[in-house]
C-alpha cells in the first residue's frame, strides 16, 4: 500500500468531482424536463405521438452510453452541414456533448418513471379535482405533478446513482472527470489499487449523500395513498 | 451498405464476430455473476453480523462505484495480483492476462452484485411456511434447497434477473476501453480506418438494440414458464 500516493491523489481527485458534479447537475436538470415531456407524450392518445416516445425511450435504454456518446460526439462532427451552423460551437465540445449524451439517456429513463408514477395515481383525485370544476391545466400542475413527484423519489434516486455512475464514462471522451483522472493516474503509478480506493471512496461518499437525501425527501414528502 | 460487406472490402463478418464476442461475454459475465450471487447472497442474508457485513460491503461498494473504475482497477491491476501471487510460487516473468477474461471477470463482479439483491429479495420473499414445512417434512438438504426453494425462487427472480441481463449486456461495451474485440471496439477500428464513425456507431447501437429486443423475448418466455400455475 503506498499511502502517499494516496495522500497525494486525494487533491487531485477532488478536483475532478466538481468536473463530474457538474456533468451530474446539468444532465440531470436537462434530463428532468426531457423525461416530463417524453412522460406527457406517452399519455397522449394519439398513437403516433406515443409510439414515437416510447420508441426514443427503447431505444436508449436499449443501447449503452457508451455508444450514445460515440454517436453524438464522433458521429455527428463527420456530418458537413452541422459544422456550418452555430451548433457545431456545441458538438465540438467535449464537455456539451457528454451532457447532451447523458441528459438525453438519463430522459428516457426518468419518462418510464414519470410515466409510472403518473398511472399509478388513482382516478379518484382527478374526478374530485375535475368535479370541484378545477380546469386540467391546474389539476395537472397542482395536483398530478405533486403525487408523481413523491411517488417516484424512491426510482429517481436510484436513477440519479446510475447517472452518477454514468458520469464516468465522460473520461472517453477526453474529459478529465474522477474517472478520468484515476485513470490517468492509475496509469502514470501503475498502482490501480490505492487510486481505486481513493476515487471509489469519493464516489461511495456521493452516493451515500444522495441516498439519504433521496431517503430524508421520502419521509419529508411521504404520504399515505 | 458497401462498408457491411463480408469479406476483405466491409466490415460484415468483422461485426459479425465482434457481436458474437460481444455475446460470448455477456453469458460468461452473467455465470461469474450468479458464482457470486451464490456465495454473496448467504453472507448477506446470514445472522452473523460480520459475514452480513461482508456481503452488504460487496453490494454497496460495486454498486455505489462506476463500471468503469472496476474494469480499470481489474485491467491495470489484474496481471499485477496474479503475477504477485505467481512470485510466491517462485515465477517471476511477466503475465499477462487475456483480455476476454479480465472483462468478463470484472463485469462478472458487477453483475453479480446486482444478482446478489435479486436473489436475496427472491428469497426473502417466499413464504416462510415453505421453509418450515420443508424442514418438518424431513427432505435432505439437495431435496430442501433444489427442489422446494429454487424453483420458487427462480420465480420472482427470472424477471428481474431479465433486468441485469440487461445492464450486463450493455456495461460489456465499455471493456471495450481494455482492447477486446467487441461490437464497441470493433466499431471503433472500423470507424477510425473508414473515417465513417457516423455510420459505425450508429450500427453498434442497432446491433445492441437487436441483442435486447431478442434476448428479452426470450427471457419473457422463460419467464411464462417459471410462472406456470400462478
Amino acid at each position: 500500500m503506498d499511502f502517499e500516493l494516496m495522500v497525494n491523489s486525494f487533491p487531485k481527485l477532488l478536483n475532478a468531482t466538481l468536473i463530474t458534479l457538474k456533468l451530474l447537475s446539468s444532465s440531470l436538470i436537462l434530463g428532468l424536463f426531457i423525461g416530463l415531456g417524453f412522460a406527457i407524450m406517452r399519455m397522449n392518445n394519439n398513437k403516433i405521438i406515443n409510439k414515437f416516445a416510447y420508441g426514443y425511450s427503447y431505444i436508449f435504454r436499449g443501447t449503452p452510453l457508451l455508444v450514445q456518446i460515440f454517436i453524438i460526439y464522433f458521429g455527428l462532427g463527420q456530418i458537413e452541414y452541422l459544422r456550418t451552423t452555430f451548433l457545431w460551437v456545441i458538438l465540438k465540445e467535449p464537455y456539451w456533448c457528454a451532457i447532451i449524451a447523458f441528459s438525453l439517456n438519463t430522459g428516457a429513463y426518468t419518462s418510464e418513471i414519470l410515466r409510472s408514477a403518473f398511472q399509478t395515481i388513482k382516478l379518484g383525485y382527478l374526478e374530485a379535482g375535475r368535479s370541484l370544476g378545477i380546469p386540467s391545466k391546474i389539476i395537472f400542475t397542482k395536483i398530478q405533478i405533486p403525487i408523481a413527484i413523491k411517488q417516484s423519489l424512491p426510482a429517481y434516486g436510484n436513477e440519479i446513482i446510475l447517472m452518477l455512475k454514468g458520469t464516468s464514462l465522460a473520461s472517453t471522451v477526453t474529459l478529465m472527470d474522477l474517472t478520468g483522472v484515476a485513470k490517468y493516474i492509475i496509469s502514470t503509478t501503475f498502482k490501480p489499487v490505492e487510486v481505486f480506493i481513493v476515487a471509489g471512496g469519493i464516489y461511495l461518499f456521493m452516493t451515500f449523500i444522495i441516498h439519504n437525501v433521496i431517503k430524508y425527501l421520502e419521509k419529508k414528502y411521504g404520504f399515505q395513498t | 451498405m458497401e462498408l457491411l460487406y463480408f469479406g476483405d472490402k466491409g466490415w460484415g463478418d468483422e461485426l459479425f464476430f465482434a457481436t458474437l464476442m460481444t455475446i460470448a461475454v455477456s453469458i460468461t459475465a452473467m455465470v461469474i455473476g450468479f458464482i457470486f450471487a451464490a456465495l454473496f447472497t448467504p453472507l448477506k442474508l446470514s445472522n452473523n453480523k460480520f459475514l452480513n457485513s461482508i456481503g452488504n460491503a460487496y453490494t454497496t461498494v460495486i454498486r455505489g462505484v462506476p463500471e468503469l473504475l472496476v474494469i480499470y482497477l481489474f485491467f491495470f491491476g489484474g496481471s499485477g495480483a496474479i503475477m504477485f501471487v505467481a512470485s510466491i510460487f517462485g515465477y517471476n516473468d511477466y503475465i499477462e492476462i487475456n483480455a476476454f477474461l479480465t472483462g468478463s471477470f470484472s463485469i462478472g463482479i458487477i453483475s453479480g452484485a446486482y444478482s446478489t439483491e435479486v436473489f436475496r429479495g427472491a428469497l426473502q420473499s417466499i413464504d416462510k411456511g415453505q421453509f418450515e414445512a420443508a424442514k418438518v417434512l424431513g427432505f435432505n438438504k439437495n431435496i430442501y434447497f433444489f427442489k422446494i426453494i429454487l424453483p420458487q425462487m427462480l420465480r420472482l427472480a427470472i424477471p428481474n434477473l431479465s433486468n441485469v441481463w440487461q445492464i450486463t449486456l450493455k456495461d460489456t461495451s465499455l471493456i471495450s476501453v481494455t482492447g477486446l474485440v467487441e461490437i464497441m471496439r470493433q466499431s471503433y477500428i472500423a470507424a477510425g480506418s473508414t473515417r465513417d464513425p457516423l455510420f459505425f456507431y450508429s450500427f453498434a447501437a442497432v446491433l445492441y438494440l437487436i441483442l435486447t429486443f431478442l434476448s428479452m423475448q426470450l427471457l419473457n418466455r422463460l419467464e411464462i414458464k417459471y410462472s406456470k400455475g400462478y
